[in-house]
């Protein structure tokens, strides 16, 4: 086998550097495509792909672009890994918690693959380095977390013209396109601005499967080689939906919006702060109350009222004893229950949803009401250490 | 035979866990009322508080987003499915 692939190797004028006969041995089956062959396989190996996050999404994404040889992987995180992460971050084990998840990460691709060259960048993606960064790959994989840094990630590859392989994943849904191919439209022309925080619950507050981020990012990884090999149909232009619950996977159509800010009238020429973009300077204007502030008034003070927004899956994870539970979207039904004029402290597991809460109850009329800054994660730190982090 | 609406399962609990509804109304704004009155919580998830699409909930009727057909207008008829696609952004 080996023998026939390296004389088909030796025929091949291709470009892209060199295999070497450990390298022909193993990417014979790639070479044995007719799509891909050992010319493809070259391709591959003179590739650089920046992925963007190295946790749920990133983990499949990079095992698997590394285990095919695409000659340089550079990755993006500046994360730790929590024992939280490894029911779907498989780029990371029990022994890791603890470690930075880029020395965690360049370990286990080192092991899968030691023919790809790993680029660290310990860092989180900015509007101060994303441009530098990305161009100096040819494919950007969006595997992050959050609204602000999804815009980030598409406005860079907007203006560097690099495209941008996008997945993102709730619960048991998930979404993959290619954005920011001259063909097709940019991430912003589907969502041309963001929900308001509090809204959209993260995966560390609303929970995901733990296969999920695998089916999405394979389907990411998938459309990187694609791309690299120059074959099959991109998604681009549609919007593949993952529906895991109801075992359905159908995509739909997506235009580019001639309006877009990005890539349509393209008065977007730089990039932007993506934290006021994303509303998350907003929560200064809520009045916001430390747990441990908030723990004394509780104490000593008759007659607060200690709202937890959560939902109740989280609250049978960790509680505060004595916390009224009230999910986020129940708060409307609950009002006349609640006393208008007595001192209320809200919180949430971080602090996003009950700002929304504070929000709405002062819309309501609430005269004494205050976020418990950094909900019961910061609750455990700083006043009850029993209390579980999730 | 009626029109179908799937519903992400971020939103189906706020439509007592159903995660597909059947309307028979005629364009997408009124079928979106329509299962805002079966499920009132769900409402405020699909539409803002004049009765407008959020920029960041796309519907689809079958696969074309309906902002690039008549938005909320967009008719829809017997054996239509349409697909309500929130952003998400976990990762």
């Amino acid at each position: 086998m080996a023998t026939l692939i390296q004389a088909r190797a030796a025929e091949s004028a291709s470009d892209g550097p060199a295999l070497s006969p450990e390298e022909l041995i193993r990417y014979s089956r790639h070479a044995l495509l007719p799509e891909v062959g050992i010319e493809g396989q070259r391709r591959i190996k003179a590739a650089r792909v920046l992925v963007v996050g190295l946790g749920g999404l990133g983990s499949p994404v990079a095992l698997y672009l590394a285990a095919a040889g695409v000659g340089t992987l550079g990755l993006v995180d500046d994360d730790r890994v929590d024992a939280s992460n490894l029911q779907r971050q498989l780029l990371h084990g029990t022994r890791d918690v603890g470690r930075s998840k880029l020395d965690s990460a360049v370990d286990r691709l080192y092991d899968v693959n030691p023919h790809v060259a790993l680029e660290r960048h310990q860092t989180r993606l900015t509007a101060a380095n994303a441009l530098d960064l990305i161009a100096q790959y040819d494919i950007v994989v969006d595997g992050t977390d959050n609204f602000a840094t999804r815009y980030l990630v598409n406005d860079a590859c907007v203006l560097t013209g690099r495209p941008n392989v996008y997945g993102s994943i709730f619960r048991f849904d998930g979404q993959v396109s290619v954005f920011c191919d001259p063909a097709g439209p940019c991430y912003r022309c589907l969502y041309p601005e963001p929900p308001p925080p509090g809204m959209v619950p993260s995966c560390a507050e609303g929970g995901v499967l733990g296969v999920l981020p695998g089916l999405v990012g394979v389907w990411q990884a998938t459309e990187v080689l694609k791309r690299i090999l120059g074959t099959g149909d991109a998604l681009v232009g549609r919007l593949l939906l993952v529906d895991a619950l109801g075992a359905r996977v159908r995509t739909v159509k997506l235009r580019r919006d001639p309006s877009c800010p990005a890539c349509g009238t393209r008065t977007l020429t730089a990039l932007i702060d993506y934290d006021q973009f994303c509303g998350l300077g907003t929560t200064d204007a809520v009045p916001e109350i430390t747990p441990r502030e908030a723990f004394a008034r509780w104490q000593s003070t008759p007659g607060v009222q200690l709202i937890d927004v959560r939902e109740a899956q989280e609250h049978a994870i960790s509680r505060i004893e004595g916390a009224r539970l009230v999910p986020l979207a129940t708060l409307p039904d609950v009002l006349d229950s609640l006393d208008r004029t007595r001192p209320t402290f809200v919180f949430c597991k971080v602090g996003a949803r009950s700002a929304r809460a504070v929000r709405y109850l002062r819309e309501q009329q609430f005269t004494d009401v205050w976020n418990v800054a950094g909900g019961i994660l910061r609750w455990s730190d700083d006043v009850d250490g029993g209390i579980t982090k999730y | 035979m009626a029109i179908t609406i799937h519903l992400p399962t971020v939103l189906a609990p706020f439509a007592q866990g159903e995660r597909v509804l059947e309307v028979s109304s005629g364009t997408v704004g009124a079928a979106v009322q329509d299962i805002g009155t079966r499920f009132p919580s769900l409402l405020p998830r699909l539409a803002d508080s004049s009765g407008q699409p959020y920029a960041f909930v796309t519907f689809y009727v079958n696969d074309e987003d309906v902002r690039f057909l008549d938005g909320f207008n967009t008719p829809i008829a017997d054996g239509d499915e349409v697909t309500i696609v929130p952003a998400v952004a976990g990762g």
